[in-house]
C-alpha cells in the first residue's frame, strides 16, 4: 500500500475528504448527511492517511489526541442542551436564531451544536480505533 | 416487497446464528457483523418499504408532499450502524487480545474467567 | 412560616432521619456526651405528640402527607389516631432513654456514631410504619425496620454468631415482607383503595371476598414472622447478639411489636371471622408456652428475656385473636405495661453485663450492695411483669382473666394456658430481679459496681412509668387505652380498669398465678433440668432447621450454577438461540398465529432482485469463507449490498453511513485479521454440525416468520407521521432523520455517542494495557498459571 503515489496523493484526498465531511455535516439538517455520516468521512479519511503515510503524521497533523477530540465533542453535545434551560423548556430542547451577516441569513441553532458534538465522537473515537491498530508496534 | 428482503433477513439470521454457534472467535465475529445487518433489516423492513423517497421536506413545502420512506426507523438504524461498529471493533481488539494472552482461539480451551477446576464459592455466614 | 399541625407532624416524623445524618457528626465532636443532645431529636417527637393526645382523646384523628406516585396510589400519608399515637409514643419515649443508654453502654466504643446512626434510621422507620396511612409507605417501612433490624444484630460483624443472627432475622422477617406485599396488593385489590384509614372502611367487602382467605394468610405471615410467633420466634433469641440497648429497644419494646401493630391494624376489617379467631389463638397459645417453657431452661438473662418476649408477643397475638372487647382491653394493657417493664429489665441485664462482666444467671449474686439502683429498677420492672399490685401489669393480667372467665370451653382451654404461661414469666421475672442480687455474692464480681447515670436511668424511669400508669388510671385510661383500645376495636371502647382488690374471680386466677409461679420458682433449678432435658430429646428445632435450609438452598443453587454456568460459551449459545427459536414458534403455533403465505413479491425490479442476489452471495461467502482475505471480502460484499439495499428504498442517510462503517470495517478488519488465524475449516464434527445448522435454521426461521407476520398487520403510522409533519414546522429540519437523531430524539443519541466513545476508550485500553504489562506478564509465565504458560510455550 506504501506506493509512492498513493503516499503523494494521500494527504490531499485527506483534506479534500475532511472538506467533504463538513459540508456533510452541514448540510445535513436539510439534505441527506449529519454528524453521524461526516464523523464517519473524516474518519476514513484520517485512517486512509494512516495507511500511507504512517500513523505519526496523523496524530500530529489532529494535534489533539483522537479521543480529546472525542471527549471535547460528547462535552458540546451535552452542553448544547443546556440553554434550554434559560428558557424554561426541557433539556436538549431545540433552541433557533436567525441573524443576518453580512447579508446572508444564517440558521443557527443548538441541534446544530449537538450535530457538531456527534461529528467530534464519531471522528474521535473511530479516528482513535483506526489510529491504534494502525500502529502495529502496540498490537 | 417485504416478503423478498424477509426471506433474505431470514438468511442473514440463519447464517449468523450457525456461525455463532461455532466454537471458533474468528467465526463468531463473523457471524456477529452478519447479524448486526441483520437486525438492521428487519428494523427497517418492519417500518415498511418504500420505492426511493427518502423522508425530506422539498424546499418551500412544510410538509413532505408524496409519501416517503418511514423516517422512524431510519434514524433508530442510523446510530445503531454505527454503534454495532464501535462493539464490532471493540470485539475483534478483545478477540485478538484474548488470542494473545491464551494462544488459543477455541472457546472451549478459554477457561481463565471460569476455569474447570474452579472452588465452590464461599458458603455460610 | 406557620406550619399548621398537618406539617408539623410530618416535620416531627422526619426527625429521626435527620439525627441519623446528624449522630456521627456529633458523636466525633462530642464523644458520648452527644446522646444527651441526641435525645432531644427523640424527646422532641414525643412531646408533639404528647400535644395530640388530647385531640385524638376526643376522637379526633390527625391525617396529611405528600403525593408520592398518585397514579398507583403510592403516597407519603400518615393517619395518627389511637393505635398509631400510643405506638408513636413508646417509640419515641422509650427511644430517648435508648439513645441515652447506648451513650453509656457503647462509651468510647469507635463505632457509637454509626450505632447510633442505625437507631435512629429504625426509629424513623418505626415511627413511620406505625403512622403509615398508604398500604405500600407502609410496606416500605415495614422492610426498613427489617433492615435497620439486620444492620444493627450484625453490629459486631467480627462474630460470625453475630452475623448468622443478622442474616437470619432479615430472611424471616424480611421474607414476612414479601408476604405482606403479596397481602397489601391483594388487600387493595379487592377495596380498591390504599390509603389505610379508606380500607377500614371496606371490612365488609374484604370480610367476604373470596380472596379474604389469601389475604388473611399473606398478612399472617408477614405478623408472625415480625412478632416471632411459633414457629418462626427461632430468630428473635438469635437477635439477642446485638447490644443491649437493640435488645430493649427492637427486639422487646418496639419492633417486634410492628406484627402485633399490623394485626391490631387490621382487626376491624379482617378480625371476627371463624378463621381469625380460631387461627391467632391457636398461634399465639402455642407461643406462650414454648416461649415462657424455653425461657426457664435458659440460664442468660438477655436469652431468659427474650424467649419471655416471645412468649408475650404471644399472649398479645392470643388476646388480639379472641375477639371480644374485653379481650382487646387486655392486649392494649398488656401491651405497653410489657414495653414498659421488658425495656427496663434488658436495660438491667445490660448494665449487669456491662459493670458484672457476665449475664449468666448462675455466674452473678450479690449485687445489690453494689448496685443498688440497677436493683431497684429491676423490682420495679419485675414485680410488674409478674402481676403484682401496685403495677400496670398487675391491671393488665386481671384484665385478661376478666376477658377469659367466660366458662365456655375455649375460654377455659385459654384461661388455663394464660395462667400457666403468666405463672412462668413470674418465675423468670423473680430470676432475673433476684438471683444476681440477693444470691450469695460471688468474690470474683468484687469489682461490679453501679453504673454510670445514663445506664440506670433508663430503667428507673420504665418502671416508675409502669408503677404511674396503675396509680393515675383514670389519665392513662382517658388518654391512652381507650383511644388505642377504640382504635384497635374499630368502635369506640371505654377502658376503664383501675387498681381494685375485691374479691373477684380475676384476683383468685391472680392469687392461683402467684402461687404456681412460687412453686416453680422454689424449685427452678429442677425445672431448669427438666427441660433441658426435653428439649435435648426432641433435639431438632426450627433454629437448626433454618441452618439446613440455608444448606440446602446453597448447595442447591451450587449445583444449579454448576448446570447453567459451565463455563461452555458454545452451550451458552446453543441454550439461547433454541430458547430464541422454540418459544417464538411454540407460541405462533398455540395461538395459531402463522402469517399467510406471501404472494409472490412482483413489484420489485429487477436490479432490486440483483441486490438482494449479490446480499445472498455475501451472505453465502462468509459462511463458506476458509481464508481471511474471502472471509473479509465476503463480509465486505453483503454490507454494500445491505447499503444499496438501503439506497433502493429511500434511506440516503443509512446508505452512506453503511458504505462508511463497511469502509472502515474492511479496513480495521484487514489491520487485525493479518494477525489471526483463521481455520481452513470449521472444526465442527459433523454431529455437531448438523445440530447447529438445525437450531441456526429454526430460530433464524422463527424470526423471519415474526418478521413476516409484523409486516402483515396495518401499519401504525401516528410516530412517524408526528415526525414528518413537525419536523420542518416545529425544527426547521427539512431531513426529517436528521431532525429525529438531534432534536426530537436527541437525549437518545446522547446516550449513543456515548457508548460509540465509550467503545474506544474500551479499546485504547485493551490494546494500551498489554503494551505496559508486557514485563509482568513474563514473569508470571515463570511461577505457572495454567493460561500464561500456555502463551509462553
Amino acid at each position: 500500500m506504501n506506493t509512492v503515489i498513493f503516499r503523494t496523493i494521500a494527504p490531499y484526498f485527506t483534506s479534500l475528504m475532511v472538506l467533504f465531511s463538513i459540508f456533510v455535516l452541514l448540510r445535513g439538517h436539510s439534505e441527506p448527511g449529519g454528524g453521524f455520516i461526516g464523523g464517519l468521512i473524516a474518519a476514513s479519511a484520517f485512517a486512509i492517511y494512516g495507511i500511507a503515510c504512517g500513523v505519526h503524521p496523523v496524530r500530529r497533523a489532529l494535534f489533539f489526541h483522537p479521543m480529546a477530540i472525542s471527549a471535547f465533542g460528547l462535552t458540546l453535545a451535552a452542553a448544547s442542551g443546556l440553554p434550554s434551560i434559560a428558557e424554561r423548556v426541557p433539556y436538549l430542547t431545540g433552541l433557533w436564531v436567525f441573524p443576518t451577516i453580512g447579508g446572508v441569513e444564517l440558521a443557527l441553532s443548538t441541534p446544530l451544536v449537538f450535530d457538531i458534538g456527534v461529528y467530534l465522537v464519531v471522528v474521535g473515537a473511530i479516528t482513535s480505533i483506526a489510529l491504534a491498530l494502525e500502529e502495529r508496534e502496540q498490537l | 416487497m417485504e416478503p423478498a428482503l424477509v426471506l433474505l433477513i431470514t438468511c442473514f439470521f440463519t447464517a449468523s446464528i450457525y456461525l455463532l454457534l461455532s466454537k471458533q472467535v474468528i467465526r463468531m465475529l463473523l457471524g456477529i457483523a452478519l447479524i448486526s445487518n441483520g437486525v438492521n433489516l428487519l428494523i427497517f423492513t418492519a417500518g415498511r418499504l418504500t420505492h426511493e423517497v427518502p423522508p425530506i421536506i422539498p424546499p418551500g413545502a412544510l410538509t413532505p408532499a408524496v409519501a416517503t420512506a418511514n423516517p422512524l426507523p431510519q434514524a433508530l438504524i442510523l446510530t445503531a450502524i454505527v454503534i454495532s461498529f464501535s462493539f464490532f471493533a471493540f470485539l475483534l481488539v478483545l478477540s485478538y487480545r484474548a488470542f494473545q494472552e491464551l494462544g488459543t482461539d477455541n472457546t472451549p480451551e478459554m477457561r481463565v474467567a471460569e476455569p474447570v477446576d474452579q472452588p465452590p464459592p464461599p458458603g455460610g455466614y | 412560616m406557620a406550619l399548621d399541625i398537618a406539617d408539623q407532624t410530618l416535620v416531627f416524623l422526619a426527625l429521626p432521619f435527620v439525627a441519623a445524618l446528624a449522630s456521627p457528626v456529633a458523636v466525633r465532636l462530642a464523644g458520648e456526651k452527644a446522646v444527651w443532645l441526641l435525645a432531644l431529636f427523640p424527646a422532641a417527637i414525643f412531646a408533639h405528640l404528647v400535644s395530640l393526645a388530647g385531640p385524638v382523646a376526643a376522637g379526633e384523628v390527625f391525617t396529611g402527607g405528600l403525593r408520592w406516585i398518585p397514579t398507583l396510589g403510592v403516597n407519603l400519608s400518615y393517619h395518627v389516631d389511637g393505635l398509631s399515637l400510643v405506638f408513636g409514643l413508646l417509640i419515641s419515649g422509650i427511644g430517648a432513654f435508648i439513645v441515652l443508654y447506648s451513650g453509656g453502654y457503647l462509651k468510647g466504643h469507635p463505632q457509637l456514631g454509626r450505632f447510633l446512626s442505625f437507631i435512629f434510621l429504625f426509629m424513623g422507620s418505626m415511627l413511620g410504619l406505625v403512622m403509615a396511612d398508604n398500604l405500600y409507605c407502609l410496606l416500605v417501612l415495614w422492610e426498613m425496620t427489617s433492615i435497620t433490624s439486620f444492620l444493627l444484630i450484625g453490629f459486631d460483624h467480627n462474630w460470625r454468631a453475630s452475623r448468622r443472627a443478622a442474616l437470619q432475622a432479615l430472611v424471616v422477617t424480611g421474607g414476612g415482607g414479601l408476604a405482606l406485599i403479596a397481602g397489601a396488593v391483594i388487600v387493595e385489590g379487592v377495596t380498591g383503595v390504599s390509603e389505610l384509614s379508606l380500607v377500614l372502611r371496606s371490612g365488609e367487602a374484604l370480610r367476604e371476598s373470596p380472596y379474604y382467605g389469601a389475604a388473611f394468610v399473606l398478612v399472617l405471615i408477614a405478623a408472625f414472622a415480625k412478632s416471632a410467633q411459633f414457629p418462626l420466634h427461632f430468630w428473635l433469641p438469635n437477635a439477642m447478639e446485638a447490644p443491649t440497648p437493640v435488645s430493649a429497644y427492637l427486639h422487646s419494646a418496639t419492633m417486634v411489636k410492628a406484627g402485633v401493630y399490623l394485626l391490631m391494624r387490621f382487626n376491624p376489617v379482617m378480625g371476627g371471622t371463624a378463621l381469625w379467631e380460631a387461627v391467632l389463638p391457636a398461634f399465639g397459645a402455642t407461643t406462650l408456652i414454648v416461649g415462657t417453657l424455653i425461657a426457664i431452661r435458659k440460664t442468660d438473662l438477655k436469652l431468659m428475656l427474650a424467649y419471655t418476649t416471645v412468649a408475650s408477643l404471644g399472649l398479645l397475638v392470643m388476646l388480639t385473636g379472641f375477639g371480644t372487647d374485653k379481650a382487646i382491653e387486655a392486649a392494649v394493657y398488656y401491651l405497653v405495661a410489657h414495653a414498659f417493664f421488658k425495656g427496663g429489665l434488658f436495660m438491667v441485664a445490660g448494665a449487669i453485663d456491662h459493670e458484672a462482666g457476665s449475664r449468666d444467671i448462675r455466674r452473678l449474686g450479690g449485687l445489690r450492695r453494689a448496685m443498688p439502683l440497677t436493683f431497684a429498677a429491676a423490682c420495679l420492672a419485675a414485680l410488674s411483669m409478674s402481676g403484682i399490685p401496685p403495677f400496670v401489669g398487675f391491671i393488665a393480667k386481671e384484665e385478661i382473666y376478666a376477658a377469659l372467665a367466660g366458662g365456655d370451653p375455649r375460654s377455659i382451654v385459654i384461661a388455663v394456658v394464660a395462667i400457666a404461661g403468666n405463672a412462668l414469666m413470674l418465675v423468670v421475672a423473680a430470676a432475673i430481679a433476684i438471683k444476681p442480687f440477693l444470691a450469695e455474692p460471688r468474690p470474683e464480681l468484687g469489682h461490679a459496681h453501679e453504673g454510670p447515670v445514663l445506664l440506670w436511668a433508663g430503667p428507673m424511669v420504665l418502671g416508675l412509668l409502669g408503677l404511674a400508669a396503675a396509680l393515675w388510671a383514670g389519665s392513662a385510661n382517658h388518654y391512652v387505652f381507650a383511644p388505642m383500645a377504640g382504635a384497635f376495636a374499630g368502635h369506640p371502647i371505654d377502658a376503664h380498669a383501675r387498681l381494685h382488690l375485691g374479691l373477684s374471680l380475676p384476683l383468685l386466677l391472680s392469687l392461683l398465678t402467684v402461687a404456681l409461679g412460687l412453686a416453680v420458682f422454689w424449685r427452678l433449678d429442677a425445672a431448669r433440668r427438666a427441660m433441658a432435658g426435653l428439649l435435648r430429646r426432641i433435639g431438632w428445632g426450627p433454629d437448626h432447621g433454618f441452618d439446613q435450609a440455608i444448606t440446602a438452598t446453597l448447595a442447591f443453587s451450587r449445583s444449579l450454577t454448576a448446570f447453567v454456568q459451565n463455563g461452555r460459551l458454545e452451550s451458552y449459545m446453543v441454550t439461547v438461540f433454541t430458547v430464541v427459536g422454540v418459544t417464538l414458534i411454540a407460541a405462533m403455533a398455540f395461538w395459531g398465529e402463522f402469517p399467510a403465505l406471501p404472494a409472490f413479491p412482483a413489484d420489485l425490479t429487477f436490479y432490486e432482485w440483483g441486490v438482494l442476489a449479490i446480499a445472498f452471495a455475501g451472505i453465502l461467502a462468509v459462511l463458506w469463507a476458509s481464508d481471511r482475505l474471502t472471509a473479509i471480502v465476503s463480509l465486505g460484499i453483503q454490507g454494500f449490498a445491505v447499503a444499496l439495499i438501503f439506497i433502493l428504498f429511500g434511506a440516503p442517510d443509512l446508505s452512506f453511513t453503511q458504505f462508511m462503517v463497511e469502509t472502515l470495517s474492511v479496513v480495521i478488519l484487514a489491520l487485525v485479521m493479518t494477525r489471526l488465524t483463521l481455520h481452513k475449516a470449521d472444526h465442527r464434527p459433523a454431529g455437531e454440525r448438523l445440530r447447529d445448522g438445525a437450531i441456526a435454521l429454526v430460530s433464524g426461521a422463527a424470526l423471519g416468520l415474526v418478521l413476516l407476520s409484523v409486516t402483515q398487520v396495518p401499519f401504525d403510522s401516528r410516530l412517524s407521521d408526528f415526525f414528518a409533519q413537525n419536523a420542518y414546522a416545529i425544527a426547521h429540519g427539512r431531513n426529517i432523520v436528521n431532525v429525529i437523531i438531534v432534536d426530537f430524539r436527541g437525549l437518545d443519541t446522547l446516550g449513543e455517542i456515548a457508548v460509540v466513545m465509550v467503545a474506544g476508550l474500551a479499546i485504547l485500553a485493551l490494546i494500551r494495557i498489554r503494551h505496559r504489562n508486557r514485563p509482568d506478564a513474563e514473569a508470571a509465565a515463570q511461577t505457572a498459571g495454567p493460561a500464561v504458560t500456555k502463551e509462553a510455550a
